[in-house]
């Protein structure tokens, strides 16, 4: 079942961990797909193996925190796809501290890459979706944008900030058939979470009524829902891929 | 002239209506239709179409056709 048969996708932070995850299963489905990130070698490493399903793949090394950079890579994108179906904002750091010592610069790292990164995208892609008629942007949140997170103030806020800029795109886009969701995985086995220590993830699991952690392809596997047609009549949603830890 | 005869083909491109209801007078909202994301992707047209920065603030001015003619004559003729 190609879910995805002739879409295109830029899909943001794909190099590696819940970005390649999706990137792999939209290619699956028939996706060509963008690969952005900051890292080119390994932006090109994932293209590679999605040319090698058959897909039209390429690599494009880009800082999401720039508006200009971010800007031409997309003329880029569309010029060589010709279209863009799908956004995918998932580009995302942690730089992890409590809020009396952390600096200013931590604060703004986080918020830049995290928030304005999808600002930047987001703005960038909706003047061919809005020629098109047609698109679907989802942009990767967290929990914790929703709970919160001691030690994660920035994160928390860049992730709740993901949430507040979906639901003001969906509404404004609407009217071009452009749809745009957020997905808010809780624990997800990745580089960013290997960070944490033994003792977090012990408290962790001991929250998550479905007893273990997610991997990359249960946010990829929503991810495809939200970016094929099945999930046409929604918009503006947060949908929650965290084992039932938050209820 | 060259400018007005492309303004009139982006709007016409854009908003679907008859060359004929695109007069000096029309505004873009009121008379030919465009809601708000028309406005913006006829400004994004105008840009890229003369190749100029059209700055919010002008852009928010340019409520009829005429004068968004007169402004964009006004910016490719600097």
């Amino acid at each position: 079942m190609n879910l995805l048969e002739g879409k295109t996708a830029i899909i943001t932070g794909a190099a590696l961990g819940i970005g390649k995850a999706i990137a792999l299963t939209f290619a699956e489905h028939g996706c060509d797909v963008a690969v952005c990130d900051i890292d080119l070698e390994a932006a090109e490493a994932t293209a590679a193996e999605l040319a090698a399903m058959g897909r039209t793949a390429k690599a494009y090394a880009v800082d999401v925190a720039d508006p200009k950079a971010v800007a031409d890579v997309t003329d880029k994108i569309v010029d060589t796809f010709s279209r863009v179906d799908i956004l995918v904002n998932n580009a995302g750091i942690t730089r992890d501290g409590l809020i009396v010592r952390m600096s200013e610069a931590d604060w703004e790292a986080v918020l830049a890459v995290n928030l304005k990164g999808c600002f930047n995208f987001i703005k960038a892609v909706s003047g061919p979706m809005m020629r098109q008629r047609a698109g679907t942007i989802i942009s990767i949140a967290s929990i914790v944008g929703m709970m919160g997170n001691a030690g994660q103030a920035n994160y928390s806020a860049s992730k709740a900030g993901v949430i507040g800029l979906t639901k003001s795109v969906a509404k404004e886009l609407a009217s071009r058939r452009i749809t745009a969701n957020a997905i808010a995985p809780g624990f997800i086995t990745t580089r960013m979470t290997d960070k944490l220590t033994e003792a977090q993830r012990n408290t962790m699991l001991a929250q998550i009524p479905l007893k273990r952690f997610g991997g990359p392809d249960d946010v990829a596997h929503a991810a495809l829902f939200l970016a094929s047609p099945l999930a046409a009549y929604i918009t503006g949603q947060v949908i929650v891929v965290d084992g039932g830890m938050l209820m | 002239m060259a400018v007005e005869e492309k303004v009139k083909d982006i709007i016409v491109k854009l908003l679907g209506v008859n060359p004929e209801e695109i007069t000096p007078e029309a505004k873009f909202q009121e008379d030919l239709g465009a809601d708000s994301l028309d406005a913006a992707q006829l400004a994004m047209e105008f840009e890229q179409e003369f190749n100029v920065d059209i700055p919010e603030e002008d852009a928010n001015q340019l409520t009829t056709v005429g004068q968004a003619i007169e402004y964009l004559t006004k910016r490719t003729q600097s």
